[in-house]
């Protein structure tokens, strides 16, 4: 029973640590809280959605059309909503990324013509497999598998490729990175493509998985993977994972124990449990204060 | 004439205008929080909602009179302010920011499962108890009272540590007791606004505090200015009517309204009266008129 809500949580966890990667590589570079990313995984479904309803394309490929529709969607809002107020009073994009946020949920609504749940069409014959105690189902089993891969292969993009170290080293320094002679801009687009591209694979995922997507399921899901990305340490990437398998797994315990009423609060109360023992999250690095 | 006594005396219009003004009381008590001591807090909305609820069920329940379901409705809003403050305002910039916003997704969360409270139905039967008198006298109330804040050493004190945190500790400000006392003050003025609402509306549904409103009421603050009390007035009017006028666009009225909120903030990154001092800026008008009429 017991392992069984383990499992469930980790599916769970890995989406949101799916999505909490975006909020994290874009902290990490240009200190943003990107309330946008929510809106891009939630259209990443709804791509994904249309893909497999309209054109019976199978599941992998509806992945690919989602990340190839997201990753510039998220470029196009950070030049246009983002980069004019690069310098500008730290409040001043958050409110801008909301606007963004209040923006592409209108645009969905209208397009789809309400704000009610779409069904998300079973694409994937569902079998059940029992593993001694604990039972997986191919859903399950392939969340599981494509975060994973998705995961290690942006953990090698950011160790071992250029662009990659370009990445690091903006994170690190944005100021000192661009005197080197790295194209910050570029840096940063590239980062808003991963993380979009992660955003719309996660969108896909849970909408295959909870079978149901709407205009504004980017709010609350948004807001949780931000927290795993929090509890992990924002600007860190292990963390984010760390964070969002940590979420999920204590919100399916919570609902499994009896706190279902209680479930939106889960993911926030953990939160702030951790932060303030760790004011940083789990593998922040200390903040320093400079004079 | 008859047409201006109309539009006066409609209720609905008098209605938009009272709501303009609860708006404006919670804006201020954030425009003292992260206006002034510079910190962000996205969960205003909460603390509005505590408000609002603890003056309501006093009213239902005590039957005491409005002026101190109001009180109540403040200290509730204040206790909370300074329980959630007290640990975490040692966090800094957008992690409190992350925080606020957790607590006030908890509030709303415990609203909805209260029995007291009706739950996810909402609060019902709440006396109607405020008019757009009262509303108007409670705000004048705290733009002189944030006035008075603000001029004062204590207000000296939390701009400093909105500008440089460490620099304020050295000149001996303690700056986690100075942010603790903006916070409740802060957090006090949101409950009061609550309790107006409440009181107002004669209904109160946990959904309407949500985390959507808390980023309204910043965005109140921010847009007008922030830091500037003039600036807190135009941003909050204009957002408040911005949904009233952009009606006639039926279904695209927040597509503009996001649209609006990125131009806004790309052409005044600052907000629309950021570093416009309004009192300054009639001094200088005023003695220029004066200067014309001395020189002949």
């Amino acid at each position: 029973m017991l392992l069984q809500q383990l499992v469930n949580g980790l599916t769970l966890g890995t989406t949101y640590a799916l999505i909490a990667l975006g909020y994290t590589m874009v902290y990490g570079i240009i200190q943003l809280i990107n309330f946008a990313h929510g809106e891009v995984y939630m259209i990443g479904a709804f791509v994904g959605l249309i893909m497999v309803a309209v054109y019976k394309v199978n599941f992998f490929v509806a992945m690919l059309a989602a990340m190839a529709i997201c990753v510039p969607l998220a470029v196009l809002i950070e030049r246009v909503a983002y980069r004019p107020l690069r310098g500008s009073p730290r409040l001043a994009p958050l409110i801008s990324a909301l606007g963004v946020s209040i923006f592409l949920q209108t645009l969905v609504t209208l397009i789809k013509g309400g704000p009610n749940p779409l069904a998300f069409p079973q694409v994937i014959q569902d079998t059940v497999y029992t593993l001694g105690p604990v039972k997986f189902s191919t859903v399950q089993v392939i969340i599981l598998v494509v975060a994973s891969l998705l995961m290690v292969f942006l953990q090698f993009t950011v160790k071992y490729t250029k662009i990659g170290k370009a990445m690091r080293a903006t994170s690190e320094d944005y100021e000192i990175a661009g005197l080197m002679g790295i194209n910050v801009n570029n840096v940063v687009s590239f980062t808003f493509a991963i993380g979009a591209a992660l955003a719309a694979a996660g969108g896909v995922l849970v909408g295959m998985y909870f079978n149901s997507i709407h205009p504004f399921m980017g709010v609350s899901v948004g807001l949780k993977s931000l927290c795993a990305a929090v509890v992990g340490g924002i600007g860190s990437i292990p963390g984010a994972m760390l964070g969002g398998i940590f979420i999920g797994v204590v919100e399916v315990m919570g609902v499994a124990a009896g706190f279902d009423t209680y479930k939106e609060a889960i993911a926030f109360g953990l939160l702030i449990l951790v932060l303030l023992v760790r004011p940083t999250g789990l593998l922040g690095l200390p903040i320093q204060r400079k004079v | 004439m008859e047409a201006v006594l109309g539009v006066l005396t409609n209720p609905y219009y008098i209605q938009v205008v009272t709501m303009v003004g609860i708006s404006l009381i919670a804006a201020l008590g954030l425009h003292l929080i992260t206006g002034i001591t510079g910190q962000f807090s996205f969960g205003h909305a909460a603390f509005v909602s505590v408000g609002a609820y603890a003056s309501a069920l006093v009213t239902i329940h005590l039957h005491l009179p409005f002026f101190l379901s109001m009180l109540a409705g403040g200290l509730a809003a204040a206790l909370c302010g300074v329980l959630l403050g007290f640990p975490s305002l040692r966090l800094t910039g957008d992690y409190l920011g992350i925080t606020t916003l957790g607590f006030g997704e908890i509030v709303r969360v415990v609203f909805i499962n209260m029995k007291i409270t009706g739950g996810a139905s909402g609060l019902i039967g709440i006396p109607r108890e405020t008019n757009i008198f009262l509303v108007y006298a409670v705000v004048v109330l705290t733009i002189w009272g944030m006035y008075r804040i603000q001029n004062s050493r204590f207000g000296r004190a939390l701009t400093a540590i909105r500008e440089d945190q460490i620099a304020a500790e050295t000149m001996g400000i303690n700056p986690l007791l100075y942010k603790l006392k903006a916070f409740a003050i802060g957090t006090f003025v949101a409950g009061i606004s609550g309790s107006l609402f409440a009181h107002m509306m004669q209904y109160l549904n946990p959904a309407d505090f949500g985390f959507a409103r808390s980023f309204e009421y910043l965005n109140f603050v921010v847009l007008g200015g922030l830091g500037s009390i003039p600036g807190t007035i135009l941003g909050t009017a204009i957002l408040s009517l911005a949904p009233e006028f952009l009606r006639f666009v039926k279904e695209y009225r927040m597509l503009i309204y996001g649209a609006l909120m990125v131009t806004m903030m790309i052409f005044r990154p600052y907000g629309l009266l950021g570093g416009v001092d309004i009192l300054r800026v009639l001094r200088n008008y005023r003695d220029r008129l004066k200067a014309r009429r001395v020189t002949p």
